[in-house]
C-alpha cells in the first residue's frame, strides 16, 4: 500500500477532447450494455494522456460523468492503480525499474543519474522536461536494467541500460532527439547478446504445412487451408492449398519485419464489433400519472438502489408508487432507464427493484 | 548430457520477433491451421486432449489447465461463460507473456478460440498490465487481422460459432494479476481480491462463469492439439509435461528468455542460453527459480536440480513463472531480499490486515537486517511473523511476501547472523566476496 493523494493545487475545469470521447466511447462498446464501468481504466488513461500526463480532480468528474459513475468511485480507483499520475509530470516522464533483477543489474547507477540529472523524485526537472519515478517490476528482466518514458510519442521501454547511454538518452530526449526504443545496445529484444542461440532455423513450418488430419481426432475432418477466407477461397477454388505457394499470390506481405515501433500507428485500439441486431421492442406499459392521485405517495427510499435523487426523477415521471413499479415489465425498464436513469443502465435489474417494489406493495396493503 | 529442445519443437518459433508477427506470417509458422478442425471435434475432445497433455498452468500455480476448463458449468445456462486471460505479467524476474504478446499474438488470439469454444464462452477479455503499451496496440491490431480474416467473430472460422475477443488493459498493480483482483479490475473497480468461494467457474466476470488463464497457458493449446499429445509429452518428466517460456536474468553474462522443456536442469539452463553465471557457475551464491514470490535456492541445491514444478517443491521451493533470478558471490542477498520485501508492501492492496501491515513491518524489519542493526533473536520473531501472514489473507499476496523472506533465512540465516555482529563489533557490516578477494 502506498498513500496516493491529490495534487494541492487543481486546474478549475478540463474538458475531454472530440478524440478522447471517440475513444472512450469505442472501450463503452468492448462491454456488455450495462458494464460500461468496466471502461473506466482505460478511460482514465485516455483522459491522462488528454491532460498532459496526469489526473487533475476535473478529469475524474470529467470521466465519472461520461461514464456514468459516482465521482467517489473514479476517485478510488484513480487513487489505486499507481500508473495514474495525480500531480503535474515533466515533458518526459521517466519511470524507472528498481526491483530486485533491475537492481542486481545496476539500478541504482541509474537513480543517481537521475538525482544528478533531474533531482528528487516526483519533482519536475530540467527545465520542466523530466520527472522522474522508481517504480516496480516493468516485466522486462530479461533487459534489465530498464525504464519506461512516457511522453506524447507514448510509451516505450528503453531497455539494457548503463549509466552512459542512459545519460545520453536523457540529454537527448531533453534535446528534443527521439532515441531508439527497446535495447540500447546491439541486442534485438529478449536474445541473449550477441544473438539469438535458438531460433536459428528457418521455415520450420514446411513440414506441418502438409498436415492432411489432427493427430488424436475423433471424427474425421478434413483439413482445407484458408476455407473459411472468403478472398482466400475464391484464390483456391475452395481446395487444398500448399501454403508455399501463397507468398507468390499475397503481394502485400508486411515490410517492418516484427519491427518494434515500425506498423503501429497511432490508430483507435479499439476493434470493430458488429452491431447488435435490433429486435422490435414490445411496447412500454409505464402507468404514468399526473401526480399521487390516491393519498399520500409511498417512500420509494425503501427500494435498496433508490436514493432521493432518484426518487425525485421517478416522481417528476410521474411514478409515485410501489404498485407502480412492481409492475413494471422489461419494456418498461427499457423506457424508464432511457428517460429517468440514463446514467444507470442495469441498476433497476441488478437492484431488483420490481420484486423489492412487489413485496413492498404487498405489505402495504395488509 | 543433456537433450537440449530443438527449433522444430519449439512453439514459440517468433519469440525473438526476428519474423513478421503479422498473420501472414503466423500463418507461415502454423498459426490458424486447423482451427475449424479442432471445433469441430468437439468441446469435449479438447477439454480431453488438453487433459491427457497434462499442460500445468503457466501462470504461477501449475494448476492443470484442463481440470481448471472442466470446472465450468456443463451446459451454458442464463448467464453467457466467460474466458479472461490474464496477461498482467507484473511478478519480478518474468517477462515471457511480454514477447508472446508482441511477436507471437496470434497463437494467442488462436487458443483464445478454441479455449473459449472447449468453456462454451462466446467473449473472451484479454487483461494486459497497463504499463505493456506497445504490447497492447500490437495484440489489437492482431485481434484486427484475425477479424478481418474471418477467423474470429461471426461465424469464427466457418464453424458457425459465433466469438468476439476484446483487448483490455490495467493501469499499475501487480495483485490484478490475482485471478479475482483482475476481475475485479476488469470490472471498473479497485484491484482487490474477491473471497473464495464462490470460485470463478461459478460467479466470476459479472457475475457469470468465467475461467482465467495464463497467456503462456492459452497459447500452447493449439500447437498441442495440432502436433498432438505425445509430441507435447515427450518433453518433461511425468506431471511436468511439455515445454516452457524460460525468462533468465540477474548476474549471468547473457540474460535472455528462451523456450526449453521442463525437467531441464537448471546449470544447463543458465550455461547453455545465458552464457553462464558472471565470472563462472562456482561465483553463483543462490538463485531464485520462479520469480520473486518463491524462496531462493543456494548454490548445493542450485547444481542438480531440475527446473519443475515438483522437482523445485521438493526444495521448497517452486516454479511459479520460471523466472530464473541469478545472484552472484557479489549479491548483498539480504538487501536483495529486502528490496522484495518494499515491492510488497508497495504492492499490497491494503485489504486484509495481515499483509496491509505484515508486509509494511517485515520490509522494516528487513531494512534493519541489511544494516545489522538488530538483535539476533529478531532473526526468529520475523520468522514468526511471516508464519502469522502466510495463509491468513484473502489471496495468496501474503504468502508470496512471506517466503522470500523464509528462504532466506532458511538458506542464509548464517550471513544475517554475521552482518548483526559485525555492527555490533563495529566492522563493515557487508563486504562483497569479489572485494573480499581483490583485498587478500
Amino acid at each position: 500500500m502506498s498513500a496516493r493523494r491529490m495534487a494541492a493545487e487543481q486546474p478549475a475545469t478540463f474538458t475531454l477532447s472530440k478524440k478522447a470521447e471517440r475513444e472512450i466511447n469505442g472501450w463503452i462498446k468492448k462491454y456488455p450494455k450495462d458494464r460500461q464501468r468496466s471502461a473506466l481504466i482505460p478511460a482514465l488513461w485516455i483522459a491522462q494522456k488528454d491532460a498532459d500526463g496526469w489526473l487533475p480532480e476535473a478529469a475524474l468528474r470529467a470521466v465519472g460523468d461520461k461514464l456514468g459513475m459516482a465521482y467517489i468511485r473514479v476517485y478510488e480507483v484513480a487513487t489505486f492503480y499507481t500508473m495514474f499520475n495525480l500531480e503535474p509530470v515533466g515533458t518526459h516522464f521517466v519511470q524507472l525499474c528498481g526491483t530486485t533483477p533491475c537492481w542486481l543489474r545496476g539500478s541504482d547507477e541509474l537513480k543517481k543519474v537521475c538525482e544528478r540529472k533531474i533531482g528528487a523524485q516526483r519533482e519536475i526537472g530540467a527545465g520542466g522536461k523530466l520527472t522522474w519515478l522508481e517504480v516496480e517490476c516493468l516485466g522486462a528482466c530479461a533487459n534489465a536494467p530498464m525504464v519506461q518514458i512516457s511522453n506524447s510519442d507514448g510509451d516505450s521501454y528503453y531497455e539494457d541500460l548503463n549509466a552512459e547511454n542512459f545519460e545520453q538518452l536523457l540529454d537527448d530526449l531533453v534535446a528534443g532527439k527521439k532515441p531508439k526504443v527497446g535495447p540500447q545496445n546491439d541486442r534485438h529484444t529478449s536474445e541473449p547478446e550477441g544473438g539469438a542461440l535458438t531460433l536459428t532455423t528457418q521455415n520450420l513450418s514446411q513440414a506441418r504445412g502438409t498436415m492432411k488430419k489432427l493427430p488424436n481426432a475423433d471424427k474425421k475432418v478434413a483439413i482445407n487451408y484458408y476455407e473459411w477466407d472468403p478472398k482466400e477461397r475464391r484464390a483456391t477454388k475452395g481446395g487444398w492449398v500448399d501454403p508455399k505457394a501463397k507468398a507468390s499470390r499475397d503481394p502485400k506481405k508486411r515490410k517492418d519485419g516484427g519491427d518494434k515501433s515500425a506498423g503501429l500507428e497511432d490508430k483507435p485500439v479499439f476493434a470493430a464489433r458488429p452491431a447488435r441486431a435490433n429486435k422490435a421492442a414490445p411496447k412500454p406499459k409505464v402507468l404514468y400519472t399526473d401526480g399521487p392521485t390516491d393519498g399520500t405517495p409511498d417512500d420509494l427510499k425503501k427500494i435498496k438502489g433508490i436514493g432521493p435523487k432518484f426518487e425525485a426523477d421517478l416522481n417528476a415521471k410521474g411514478i409515485y408508487y410501489y404498485r407502480q413499479i412492481g409492475a413494471w415489465k422489461i419494456a418498461d425498464i427499457k423506457l424508464v432507464e432511457a428517460e429517468a436513469l440514463a446514467r444507470f443502465p442495469g441498476r433497476i435489474k441488478r437492484d431488483e427493484w420490481v420484486k423489492q417494489a412487489k413485496s413492498l406493495a404487498k405489505k402495504g396493503s395488509k | 548430457m543433456v537433450q537440449l529442445l530443438q527449433d522444430k519443437d519449439r512453439i514459440f518459433q517468433n519469440l525473438y520477433g526476428l519474423n513478421d508477427w503479422g498473420l501472414d506470417a503466423a500463418r507461415d509458422r502454423g498459426a490458424w491451421l486447423a482451427t475449424s478442425a479442432m471445433l469441430a471435434q468437439g468441446k469435449d475432445w479438447i477439454i480431453d486432449q488438453v487433459k491427457a497433455s497434462g499442460l500445468r498452468g503457466r501462470g504461477g500455480a501449475g494448476f492443470p489447465t484442463g481440470l481448471k476448463w472442466s470446472f465450468m458449468p456443463k451446459e451454458v445456462g442464463n448467464r453467457p461463460h466467460y474466458l479472461v486471460v490474464n496477461a498482467d505479467e507484473s511478478e519480478p524476474g518474468s517477462c515471457k507473456d511480454r514477447d508472446i504478446l508482441r511477436h507471437d499474438p496470434h497463437l494467442l488470439v488462436e487458443g483464445c478460440l478454441v479455449a473459449s469454444f472447449a468453456m462454451q464462452a462466446h467473449a473472451c477479455y484479454i487483461y494486459l498490465r497497463g504499463e505493456y503499451v506497445l504490447e497492447r496496440q500490437r495484440l489489437q491490431q492482431a485481434i484486427d487481422e484475425a477479424y478481418a480474416a474471418g477467423l474470429v467473430g461471426k461465424n469464427a472460422c466457418g464453424t458457425g460459432w459465433d466469438f468476439d475477443i476484446y483487448m483490455h488493459h490495467g493501469a499499475g498493480a501487480y495483485i490484478c494479476g490475482e485471478e479475482t483482483a483482475l476481475l475485479e479490475s476488469l470490472e471498473g473497480k479497485k484491484g482487490q481480491p474477491r473471497l473464495k468461494p464462490p470460485f470463478p467457474a461459478g460467479a466470476g466476470l459479472y457475475g457469470c462463469p468465467t475461467t482465467v488463464n495464463n497467456v503462456e497457458s492459452i497459447a500452447v493449446v493449439p500447437t498441442i492439439l495440432r502436433r498432438g499429445v505425445e509430441w507435447w509429452t515427450q518433453f518433461g518428466r511425468d506431471n511436468n509435461k511439455g515445454t516452457k517460456v524460460f525468462s533468465i536474468s540477474g548476474h549471468v553474462n547473457t540474460p535472455c528468455n528462451v523456450e526449453e522443456a521442463l525437467s531441464i536442469p537448471m546449470k544447463t539452463l543458465i550455461e547453455k542460453y545465458a552464457g553462464g553465471v558472471r565470472g563462472g557457475w562456482d561465483n553463483l551464491k543462490c538463485v531464485i527459480p520462479g520469480g520473486s514470490s518463491v524462496p531462493l535456492l543456494p548454490k548445493e541445491i542450485c547444481d542438480d536440480v531440475l527446473m519443475d514444478f515438483d522437482a523445485l517443491r521438493e526444495h521448497q521451493s517452486g516454479l511459479g513463472t520460471a523466472a530464473v533470478i541469478v545472484m552472484d558471490k557479489s549479491t548483498d542477498v539480504v538487501k536483495a531480499i529486502a528490496r522484495l520485501s518494499y515491492f510488497y508492501k508497495h504492492e499490497s492492496c491494503g485489504q486484509c490486515t495481515p499483509c496491509r501491515e505484515g508486509t509494511g513491518w517485515m520490509w522494516r524489519v528487513m531494512e534493519r537486517m541489511v544494516r545489522g542493526e538488530a538483535r539476533t533473536e529478531e532473526i526468529d520473531t520475523l520468522l514468526a511473523v511471516t508464519k502469522q501472514v502466510e495463509g491468513h489473507t484473502i489471496c495468496a499476496l501474503g504468502d508470496a511476501a512471506a517466503w522470500p523472506i523464509q528462504g532466506l533465512i532458511r538458506h542464509f540465516r548464517h550471513e544475517i547472523e554475521e552482518r548483526i555482529d559485525n555492527y555490533r563489533a563495529g566492522k563493515p557490516v557487508f563486504v562483497s566476496g569479489a572485494a573480499l578477494e581483490a583485498a587478500e
